[in-house]
């Protein structure tokens, strides 16, 4: 007995050091800057553009001053996650239900793959592409004069697709996959037309895939800034450019604060209903991309 | 097969415009979309410009440290983490679960916030403490800011890796090993680490991969300093050249090595333990 409390005092001693370097840098570049951004959120705007110490609602009854960033960012981060949706399930069906194994690692690679690499450079791509010389050269060229494809709605959501599409595929797939491929077989035999075993049983299986995939994009473009600063050209304006405007242009901190901070309410919002879609399905909560 | 046909266009989708930059890379014509013929000109040009070469430098120091920090944290945490039960592993769980998933921009805008506030209390501070005569040093926002900022994300990520590879690890080697009599350290150097070492090292290429590729954690909190994709978002705003189709695709090229070479690492393993099992 002795000897298993030594032991004990041993191995949590060794635990709270093999612990704290993580610790001080939870504590330090994830809490105490948190909670910096709330009391900031809370202060007053000194003359010279940093932060006055003070308590007032100010900031927030501001809010309304950046109402077109917030009714942007509300109405294209959930298109952008619906439309990401759409064109991944298809894929992720595939690769779950019709790949032969040989191939399916391999393809889902291929996947994601794209997601590991610069957003940066592949939403320039699209600039490249979409913009004057790109698809409207070509277009010119067979008679189609000014067509403008850059700066564009249809832009913002196509780069909304292609940056985050790889994110949604993945938990997907991981959730067709799971899936008994004997009950595909049993809804067969007892008459179910192919498209009714989709609705009834492929489809609610995967659910918990879905929203995982829904919740990841659509946390992430809620917080997007290079998609619509690249493919929106300062016409469509999201939170996060609101964001680096005033924390790194007009130098407005406490304003850009409590921004900030409805920004993560929102999305912790979106967390918790995520959390109650998809409590006691075990199969939801995964959210590992390698 | 529409499926197939589906499954094709969207991969294509994926990769055509990846394809267009490395194809507009090697072109020879001064203009950036108008195709000359192939050139390695613009490399040429990208890599003795010496503000690319210094931002370059930057982003490999950045992304060097942040990777070699988060394989050390990462993997003594996830060994720790293995042992734990109860709340405390539950609100870590919660903190690890909060690093990955929260997004850059909220990381970046807060460590700039709090990071400032602490330099401009600590700074005359430091300057009343310093001897008299000699220059007191200024904590400014630089390397290391985005090394820490990075660091959080890229240690929750080796967390998650290594503790799936100690949750698959064979237990019983471990047992064998302490019968044997071997001392805790040399049970984990010669069976604990060997066998979680493939994790450990995709989990560094991975990070480094994050860390070099990160713009917009970078764009808050890198000060004066320059990154490479800072410099490209600058470039990109002054307008489209060449060079920048020739950075992106070595930026490109960098991370698919990184990448493909964590993901064999990973495999790899998995194999060997489908084959054993």
């Amino acid at each position: 007995m002795a000897t298993m409390i030594k032991d004990g005092n041993k191995g949590s001693w060794l635990t709270a050091v093999l612990l704290a370097p993580t610790t001080l840098w939870f504590l330090v570049m994830l809490i105490m800057p948190l909670i910096v951004v709330v009391i900031f959120s809370f202060g007053e705007r000194s003359p010279m553009g940093g932060y006055a110490a003070s308590f007032t609602f100010d900031q927030y009854a501001n809010l309304p001053s950046r109402l077109k960033a917030f009714t942007n960012t509300l109405t294209y981060a959930p298109l952008g996650t619906l439309l990401t949706l759409l064109v991944a399930y298809p894929l992720a069906y595939y690769l779950a239900v019709k790949v032969s194994a040989r191939w399916k690692l391999l393809l889902l690679v291929l996947v994601i793959v794209p997601f590991w690499t610069s957003l940066l450079i592949r939403t320039y791509a699209w600039i490249f592409i979409l913009g004057g010389r790109g698809i409207p050269n070509l277009l010119e060229m067979i008679g189609f004069d000014d067509v403008r494809l850059i700066n564009t709605p249809g832009a913002v959501l196509l780069g909304m697709i292609y940056g985050y599409l790889p994110l949604m595929v993945f938990p997907i797939y991981v959730s067709l996959e799971k899936l008994d491929k004997q009950l595909l077989e049993a809804s067969n035999d007892l008459g179910g037309s192919p498209f009714r075993t989709f609705l009834q049983v492929t489809l609610p299986l995967s659910m918990p895939g879905m929203a995982t995939g829904c919740m990841l994009v659509f946390i992430l473009l809620m917080g997007e800034f290079l998609i619509p600063a690249f493919l929106g050209g300062g016409k469509i304006f999201f939170l996060g450019n609101a964001l680096v405007d005033l924390f790194l242009q007009s130098r407005n901190w406490p304003f850009g604060s409590a921004l900030a901070v409805t920004l993560v309410i929102i999305m912790l919002v979106t967390v918790t209903i995520y959390m109650r879609l998809t409590m006691g399905s075990k199969t939801g909560r995964d959210v590992s991309i390698m | 097969m529409v499926m197939r046909f589906y499954s094709i266009a969207v991969y294509l989708f994926l990769y055509v415009p990846i394809g267009i930059i490395v194809l507009f890379s090697f072109n020879s014509g001064r203009n950036a979309s108008d195709f000359r013929g192939l050139s390695i000109e613009w490399y040429g040009k990208a890599l003795s410009n010496p503000f690319v070469l210094e931002s370059l430098t930057s982003s490999l120091i950045i992304a060097f440290s942040a990777a070699f920090l988060s394989s050390i944290m990462g993997t003594t945490a996830a060994l720790a983490l293995q042992r734990m039960r109860g709340p405390m592993k539950t609100m870590f769980d919660g903190l690890i679960y909060v690093s990955i998933m929260i997004p850059g921009i909220v990381i970046g805008i807060a460590t700039l916030v709090a990071l400032v506030t602490v330099f401009d209390a600590l700074n005359p501070l430091l300057a009343a403490v310093w001897p008299e005569g000699a220059e007191p040093p200024r904590l400014s926002l630089g390397y290391v800011s985005v090394i820490a900022a990075h660091t959080l994300f890229t240690m929750s990520l080796v967390i998650v890796l290594v503790r799936a590879r100690i949750a698959g690890m064979d237990r019983s080697l471990i047992e064998a090993s302490q019968d044997l009599y071997a001392t805790p350290w040399r049970t984990f150097r010669q069976v604990t680490l060997p066998q979680i070492f493939p994790a450990i090292l995709a989990g560094f290429l991975l990070s480094f991969t994050f860390s070099f590729d990160d713009f917009i954690i970078s764009f808050f909190v890198a000060g004066a300093n320059t990154t490479l994709p800072i410099y490209v978002f600058s470039s990109i705003r002054r307008g489209i050249t060449p060079e920048v189709n020739a950075i992106g695709t070595m930026v490109l090229a960098v991370s698919l090595t990184l990448l493909i070479s964590a993901q064999l690492l990973l495999r790899k393993n998995d194999t060997k333990k489908a084959a054993k099992g």
